[in-house]
């Protein structure tokens, strides 16, 4: 009984995002944070673990410095964490990707019960097709911008959101769910999870370790493999961050005229 | 000192705790009613924060000083009373069991002081016994097999609301001072046990103080922690730890200044200019930058010897306690002084952080005392 979450670590958009001169990100310049949906996937997992019992592994590509983010995945309650690395995998796009994740679970080994969580999308990319193309590609139902998941046996019902309404849809396990940011709130890491982060097991898929797996082929992962091809990437000029109020009436004007008057604009 | 990977992880956690939780509502709230908050403090016991320096075997996580003394920065910085919150089941409260009690002892009340189903205090303080805390009058008196405790401390941190109680009280009055002096494990709910009023305070409003009165009050043999006659030095090395956690609560409170005016300097405009650009005012922003860290290293510095068990991390408590506290309040000053007559304001933070800071160079021994204990230190290691 397992839930396998996807975890994508991401450059933090809300600080500065640095391109480089050939338009890619400039990764090493910024701070990195784990992807937000990604986190609501995470918690998803948690709460069935702490209902059901299940052993919850998260499942991350990336370079080596991705390890710190794990343990703090594992802090939070993850059991386990597969770093998916090599050099064979880099400058994968989201096709390459996916295969090489679905690769990477079904290698660690996909029974009846399982689950694999999903985020909605990560902030970098954006593309919201990662998630999916695991499914298809490990021929598992999927079901996108899950708002809400039920377990009975082996059906889950899942509230799907939509911008104009919801779907309730049941799937059957084993199956791949991506979650949305309105599932949860994700918690906190533990005291005393930090302080066994690094006890619990991470272990790292190389390409040797993937390699004789099916659904890897050195002509389909990778840069090469990958057939999205970049034409231009830039930054688009960022709004300034805005501020809610609560409340409505008289309060929040008065609120907001404290505001200005402390920021002496009035 | 640069952190390692779990100390770091830790500041993070704390960190994103702190902002997040930590809302102006309920700062605002605590502030107005100056009552304890009950949510909140469980909130924090459900992620550990009431036993990171508790050991594992008793329900803990089993961090060490360096671990707590973060966890007192970091929620300082935000909030100074609700590092208060935290504070006590690591330092004061869970510090003398930990310290002198016996194995059942600790396995009776310690995992439910971690888990934060019990709230437990520290009374050493008397009306006629604060610096020279040696000088207390409450008694215990050994009656079949019931000690019976009369005496009134004052200003105890929680008291109103505390399960139980480290008290100190003479035990044998022929011994002159400290030395007669013995600790023992109170259960507020007896009869006998009373509270005065709550104290009416400058700052860290939201964790009450009071008076502990006992009359009378009729507590089992086995309440005795360590042994006879050897609480006072239970006492003072519990607040070795103790004075750590103040210091550290200091530098959030240093920090929290900084943080504050330095905004507040780019923001201001006078002689159409920001305020940050004068000289004057970006000096005093440097020397707070200076004050700040040099008040963490020397407490992290301390963590660290308190770790290592080393001799001299009494002395290192002390003079980070000193330091920090002292700095805790140059910076508050300043931070102020800054802000011009918004900071005197109770709408900016830095009013809050003015009236904060300075109960730090007060409790848990004053800057004299803690210069009385560098001193004596100092006086006795060069010879
Ligand atoms: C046009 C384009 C070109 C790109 N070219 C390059 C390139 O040349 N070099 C390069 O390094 N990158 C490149 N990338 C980035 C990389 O391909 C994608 O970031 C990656 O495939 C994931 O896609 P996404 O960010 O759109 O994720 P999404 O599909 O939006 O992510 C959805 C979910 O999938 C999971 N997921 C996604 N990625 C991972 C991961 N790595 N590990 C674990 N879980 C994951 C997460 O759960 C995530 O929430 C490119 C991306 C795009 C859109
Ligand atoms: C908000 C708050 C919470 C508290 N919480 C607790 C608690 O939970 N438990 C507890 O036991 N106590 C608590 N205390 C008590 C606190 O520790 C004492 O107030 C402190 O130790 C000082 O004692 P005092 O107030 O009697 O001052 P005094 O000892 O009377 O000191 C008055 C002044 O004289 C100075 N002084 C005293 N002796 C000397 C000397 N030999 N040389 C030079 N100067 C000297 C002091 O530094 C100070 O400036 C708390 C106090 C406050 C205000």
């Amino acid at each position: 009984m397992k839930i396998f979450v996807t975890v994508k670590q991401v450059p933090d958009t809300s600080g500065k995002v640095a391109v480089k001169a050939d338009g890619t990100l400039d990764r090493a310049s910024m701070q990195t944070i784990t992807n937000p949906d990604d986190l609501n996937a995470v918690e998803a997992a948690l709460t069935l673990k702490d209902e059901y019992g299940y052993k919850v592994v998260a499942f991350c590509m990336g370079p080596p410095p991705a390890e710190p983010m794990l343990r703090e995945l594992i802090a939070m309650g993850v059991d386990e964490a597969v770093l998916i690395s090599g050099r064979e995998f880099g400058g994968s796009d989201t096709y390459a990707t996916s295969q090489i994740i679905a690769a990477a679970i079904d290698h660690y080994g996909i029974e009846e019960d399982d689950i694999i969580l999903a985020g909605r999308q990560a902030i970098d990319g954006d593309t919201a097709q990662v998630g999916p193309q695991i499914a298809e590609k490990l021929g598992l139902p999927q079901i996108t911008y899950a708002g809400d998941i039920k377990k009975e046996g082996n059906t889950l019902t899942v509230k799907r959101i939509l911008e104009d309404g919801y779907m309730m849809i049941k799937v059957q396990t084993p199956c791949m769910i991506t979650c949305i940011k309105e599932l949860n709130t994700p918690r906190y890491m533990t005291v005393s999870g930090v302080l066994g982060a690094w006890e619990k097991p991470l272990t790292i898929y190389d390409y040797p370790t993937l390699q004789d797996h099916p659904l890897i082929d050195k002509s389909t992962i990778g840069l090469k493999g990958s057939p999205t091809n970049i034409y231009k990437s830039f930054t688009p000029p960022q709004k300034g961050v805005g501020t809610m109020l609560k409340g409505d009436g008289k309060d929040t004007t008065n609120e907001l005229a404290s505001i200005l008057a402390a920021k002496h604009i009035i | 000192m640069i952190l390692d990977k779990e100390h770091a992880m830790l500041q993070k956690l704390y960190r994103q705790f702190a902002e997040t939780e930590f809302t102006k509502e309920l700062l605002e709230e605590l502030e107005e009613t100056g009552e304890f908050n009950r949510e909140i403090h469980d909130k924090m016991a459900k992620y550990g924060f009431m036993g990171v320096k508790i050991p594992k075997q008793y329900g803990g996580a089993g961090g060490d000083y360096l671990a707590y003394a973060l966890l007192i920065e970091e929620f300082a910085r935000v909030s100074c009373v609700l590092s208060i919150y935290a504070n006590t089941s690591n330092s004061l409260g869970g510090g003398p069991l930990m310290l002198a009690g016996s194995e059942e002892q600790k396995k009776k009340y310690l995992p439910q002081v971690a888990d934060g189903s019990k709230i437990m205090g520290f009374a050493l303080t008397e009306p006629g016994a604060g610096s020279d805390a040696g000088g207390m009058t409450s008694t215990a008196v050994l009656d079949g097999d019931e000690w019976v405790l009369n005496g009134r401390k004052t200003f105890i941190s929680g008291a109103p609301f505390d399960d139980w109680i480290m008290v100190f009280a003479q035990t044998d009055p022929s011994q002159k001072g400290s030395r007669g002096i013995s600790l023992f494990i109170l259960d507020t709910k007896l009869p006998g046990v009373s509270f005065g009023a709550h104290e009416n305070k400058m700052g860290i409003i939201g964790y009450p103080t009071s008076d502990l009165i006992m009359e009378d009050v009729r507590i089992p043999k086995d309440c005795l922690v360590g042994e006879l006659n050897k609480g006072f030095s239970y006492a003072m090395k519990t607040l070795d730890g103790g004075r750590l956690g103040m210091a550290a609560q200091a530098v959030g409170v240093a920090q929290s200044c900084l943080e504050e005016a330095t905004k507040y300097a780019k923001e201001r405009k006078q002689f159409g200019r920001r305020i940050a650009d004068f000289q004057g005012i970006s000096f005093m922003l440097a020397d707070m930058a200076t004050d700040v860290e040099a008040a963490r290293q020397l407490v992290y510095h301390a963590a660290q010897l308190k770790d290592a068990n080393s001799p001299d991390a009494t002395l290192a408590c002390s003079i980070a306690k000193y330091f920090a506290a002292e700095a805790a309040n140059r910076c508050a000053y300043k931070a102020v002084q800054i802000h011009g007559g918004y900071g005197y304001i109770k709408e900016y933070k830095v009013e809050r952080l003015y009236r904060d800071a300075r109960i730090t160079s007060i409790y848990e021994g004053t800057s004299q005392v803690q210069q009385m204990v560098i001193a004596s230190n100092i006086l006795n290691k060069i010879k």
